[in-house]
């Protein structure tokens, strides 16, 4: 499998601020990579490194082989991108944005760009300064994929969108990954989405990578477990690979890394035993792993 | 296809969507010969992506559930589809019968009990079905 994106080291500073530290990342072709993490973990200054906007304080960036720092033509040309903020030229008319975007991307594909105009029921004569939030992410999703990109790359595309636009922008996922193999790249704070439309999920957190793998794996990894005990007790006796824990009693419930085996013998002896185990959905692992470090940042 | 997903369940979607088909199969909605979506129709559908399905449909057809015809498209087997089926509706039964004994042992239910609890609860849903039929047919 090949790699089209691959990061190494990437570490990068804003004045006193080390948003992103020694961060290693890979995309490999073909695949769906979610990438999580809560707001000002770093997810977009490590997208904004990706396109080339952003220089590396030190560590390496290769989009498609190429550092889109010093070739960012090369690279742009190859990649979609699409963020939450949609800035887009108010005063243009919605065919003429498409017309203004093709002129930077020779494999623009205008029969494309109209039949997902179409599908989306987005009025080319309309100005863009007049069009709702969800009709704005339209018209970013039209331009972020009519030329065709090798790698798409979408940083937190659903927020603020309804139902309907959000399936618009995964029913894209879905077709960029299906039709000949591209990749893509998003980023969201919605962990059901990132779960159900991922095949790699990378999870930042303090501008570490704190957890990175296929999602399968990562989620089989990682398990849901009731535990009852034959006394009553005032907290849970210290268990490896246990990473939150809640209930109380004789009756806990606990997220933890690794198999259930080990969580079952550390419990026996404690004399208690596994009721009931399950993986962990992605939101739970999530939670367990960064949630409480932000509640505690936050109080 | 009718394919629901449900992430709380814990079970790996590409798994989700193995268990339904072979329960389709099984159950005679999926008959052999039978062609399935294509992976791109069927991700479009059930909101997953396209390599969920590509895996989901590789282990169907490791099983022989499902065959491959180059250049057509995925099909139901029909390499010994009744022997299949027998030995999905036992898996699946098998399946709920294993819930069932953890459940009742953990509420501490004998094994007695529990058979009494069948035998009460298939006699009640028999004359209630019946009664339907009776009343569906005035």
């Amino acid at each position: 499998m090949t790699n089209v994106v691959e990061v190494q080291g990437l570490s990068r500073r804003f004045g006193g601020t080390l948003a992103l530290d020694g961060v290693d990342f890979c995309a490999t072709q073909g695949l769906v990579h979610g990438l999580v993490g809560v707001n000002g973990a770093g997810k977009t200054t490590l997208i904004k490194h990706l396109l080339g906007l952003l220089r590396p304080t030190s560590g390496t960036v290769r989009v498609l082989g190429l550092d889109p720092v010093r070739d960012p033509v090369n690279v742009l040309r190859r990649v979609g991108y699409l963020s939450e903020h949609r800035e887009m030229p108010e005063w243009m008319r919605v065919a003429e944005l498409l017309r203004y975007t093709q002129a930077y991307y020779p494999s623009w594909d205008m029969g494309y760009a109209r039949e997902l105009l179409d599908t989306f029921g987005l009025d080319p004569t309309k100005r863009v300064g007049g069009l709702s939030q969800g009709m704005r992410a339209q018209t970013g999703l039209v331009l972020a994929v009519a030329h065709r990109p090798d790698v798409l790359i979408l940083d937190e595309p659903s927020s603020g969108l309804d139902a309907v636009v959000r399936q618009d922008i995964l029913d894209a996922i879905v077709r960029t990954v299906a039709d000949d193999g591209r990749t893509v790249i998003f980023s969201s704070h919605l962990l059901d989405e990132v779960e159900r439309m991922s095949d790699r999920v990378t999870m930042i957190h303090r501008g570490k990578i704190a957890l990175d793998g296929m999602r399968d794996e990562v989620c089989g990894a990682h398990h849901v477990t009731q535990l009852r005990f034959a006394e009553r007790l005032d907290r849970l006796p210290q268990i490896d690979g246990v990473l939150a824990a809640s209930g109380g009693a004789r009756s806990w419930s606990v997220v933890h890394a690794g198999p259930v085996e080990r969580l079952r013998d550390a419990a026996a002896r404690a004399g208690g035993d596994v009721s009931e185990s399950r993986n962990a959905t992605l939101e739970e692992i999530f939670v367990a792993r960064v949630g409480r470090g932000t509640r505690a940042e936050a109080a | 296809m009718d394919i629901k997903i449900n992430l709380a369940d814990g079970v790996p979607l590409y798994k989700q969507i193995v268990n339904q088909i072979r329960y389709m199969v099984a159950s005679g909605v999926l008959a052999v010969g039978d062609e399935l979506p294509p992976i791109r129709a069927l991700a479009l559908q059930i909101k997953v992506t396209p390599n969920t399905i590509v895996k989901a449909y590789d282990e169907l057809q490791a099983a022989g559930v499902l065959v491959k015809r180059h250049g057509s498209g995925t099909f139901v087997s029909d390499v010994g589809p009744s022997r299949l089926a027998t030995r999905e509706r036992r898996r699946i039964i098998e399946e709920r019968i294993d819930a069932l004994l953890t459940e009742a042992r953990h509420l501490n239910v004998s094994l007695d009990d529990l058979f009494n609890a069948i035998r009460r609860r298939h006699a009640l849903i028999a004359a209630k079905t019946g009664m339907d039929k009776a009343s569906g047919e005035e």
